[in-house]
């Protein structure tokens, strides 16, 4: 069953193409990690599946086709955990996971299973965001995003500005989400985070699908193939 | 005049103005748009309620009552159809709209009701008044009073209490990305805008109980609203009640001194708090 696909997407700033004809699906339950390097599409694949992003192709949920309106879009089931975790500076942390709420989507993550999930952000619900660690910060993002109950989340270098450890710790949390049955698609920089996650990877390389593999039968020097452009033979 | 009567009179004039100002700072708050077509709905509000009230004899409460939602329904509407598309892109296209859009609702109220000056029927109310401490206090400005205070407390706790203030506080500080929680920004936009129609509804009426109005007075009111947000800052809506009161009292000592000075201490002590205070008296947190 597939929970998200996505067919021959076309993105472009002014004359620059940022994707070109790029597909990809994603089966419920199921994690896809999307990497490549800076500038290679990634981030602009995932805001136009949010509906964040103006551009040419579809979006199917649970194969019915997505409205275009972005906040339409989060009521049918795309969860959305930014680049750059875009936390409301004047809301506490509580009014910022409670506001995922607000697609009024049934499913199991209420805030009692999400201070499960994240026990360290219990103790500052009343604070404003502005006063937590970057680590708890993308935590907040990540709760947000699930207390939407969505269909599939969409997590944008959780990675970004974070210490080794803490995004070891990130890491930790997606993999207990992945647990859930959540469909998922991860987009990261570092390779050995996204192999460690993911059930399939696809590589991009300037708005192009450069592989698509099993994450547990694809070889490191073929994705660096993929993700530099270079022969396999000289990864 | 004694300092006691100085000190009430600019306190009840400071109501008003706070009043005023209130829906020009909710709606620079929210969306960052100056409306320079602010004081004349202001204006709006008083005409549409003497046309209620000439037209069908009704009493003012019941005019209140029917015009108030005709006004939130037209910040709405005004808000979805023209000034959210006015935000993205050149700051000066909300600032040219918004004036022309003064200019229009002046003409169509001078086209509608000529220009003879107005004044609310609102009975013995403009003449009753209350002794308070020794004091002979006007019912309808200690009304306008009480009614500023229960205004900005109410936006307070909408603000800071609902879920509806949350999402406004939301859609002030990062409106791109509410969209993706499912919250659209422009409904929450148009909302805020619906709100300040709300309490420039309750200013224009609450006014023109109290004084003269005609179609073209709108700018001057939009004035004293930019003064008393600049005083009172962008940070608090109990800032606009001290600056509101700030404005009154300094209007109130000018014409204490020579009736001819009122309005030039107000705009006196705006420019001396400017000096002092360039972001007001409870400016704006940025939580960057």
């Amino acid at each position: 069953m597939i929970a998200l696909s996505v067919q021959s997407v076309c993105v472009s700033y002014g004359v620059l193409p940022a994707l070109r004809d790029v597909s990809l699906s994603v089966a419920k339950g199921e994690c896809l990690a999307i990497v490549g390097a800076n500038g290679a599409g990634k981030s602009s694949l995932m805001r136009f599946i949010a509906g964040a992003q103006p551009g040419m192709g579809s979006v199917k949920i649970d194969d019915v086709p997505a409205p275009a309106q972005q906040a339409a879009r989060a009521r049918v089931g795309v969860g959305y955990v930014p680049e750059g975790r875009r936390l409301f500076p004047s809301l506490s942390v509580h009014e910022n996971i409670e506001l995922g709420a607000e697609t009024r989507r049934d499913g199991p993550w209420d805030m009692e299973r999400l201070i499960a999930m994240f026990p360290d952000l219990a103790q500052f619900m009343d604070r404003p965001t502005t006063a937590l660690s970057g680590g708890q910060q993308q935590m907040v993002a990540i709760a947000r995003a699930l207390r939407g109950n969505p269909a599939v989340l969409l997590c944008d270098e959780v990675s970004l500005g974070l210490a080794p450890k803490v995004v070891s710790q990130m890491y930790r949390v997606l993999a207990g989400i992945r647990q859930s049955d959540m469909s998922m698609i991860v987009v990261e920089q570092d390779l050995d985070k996204a192999l460690s996650i993911a059930d399939r990877l696809i590589c991009l390389r300037q708005g192009q699908v450069t592989l698509e593999a099993e994450a547990a039968k694809v070889n490191r020097a073929e994705v660096e193939a993929a993700y530099f452009g270079t022969s396999k033979d000289a990864a | 005049m004694s300092i006691e009567t100085i000190l009430i009179q600019g306190l009840m004039l400071g109501g008003l103005y706070a009043l005023l100002a209130t829906g020009l700072s909710l709606v620079f708050g929210v969306m960052r748009l100056v409306n320079l077509s602010h004081g004349d709905f202001v204006v709006l509000s008083a005409y549409l309620a003497l046309l209620v009230v000439q037209g069908t004899l009704a009493p003012l409460w019941l005019a209140f009552a029917c015009v108030l939602p005709v006004m939130m329904g037209l910040g709405y509407v005004l808000q979805r159809g023209v000034f959210n598309r006015l935000l993205e892109g050149d700051p000066m296209r909300p600032l040219l709209a918004t004036f022309g859009l003064s200019i229009i609702v002046q003409n169509a109220l001078l086209l509608g009701f000529a220009a003879d000056t107005q004044l609310l029927p609102s009975g013995d109310l403009a003449f009753r008044a209350l002794g308070i401490a020794g004091l002979s206090v006007g019912v309808l400005p200690l009304i306008t009073f009480g009614v500023a205070i229960a205004v900005i407390a109410g936006l307070n706790w909408l603000l800071y209490h609902t879920r509806l203030g949350r999402n406004l506080r939301a859609a002030s500080d990062d409106p791109a990305i509410l969209d993706a929680f499912g919250v659209s920004n422009r409904h929450m936009f148009a909302v805020a805008s619906a709100l300040a129609f709300a309490t420039m509804c309750i200013a224009g009426i609450l006014m023109a109980m109290r004084s003269n109005f005609d179609p073209f007075i709108g700018p001057g009111r939009l004035l004293i609203a930019f003064e008393v947000v600049i005083i009172g800052g962008l940070g608090s809506f109990w800032g606009m009640l001290w600056g509101g009161i700030l404005l009154g009292l300094a209007q109130v000592i000018g014409a204490a001194i020579d009736p001819g000075l009122q309005f030039l201490a107000g705009h006196l002590a705006f420019f001396v708090m400017l000096m002092l205070r360039p972001k007001g008296l409870f400016p704006r947190v940025d939580h960057g």
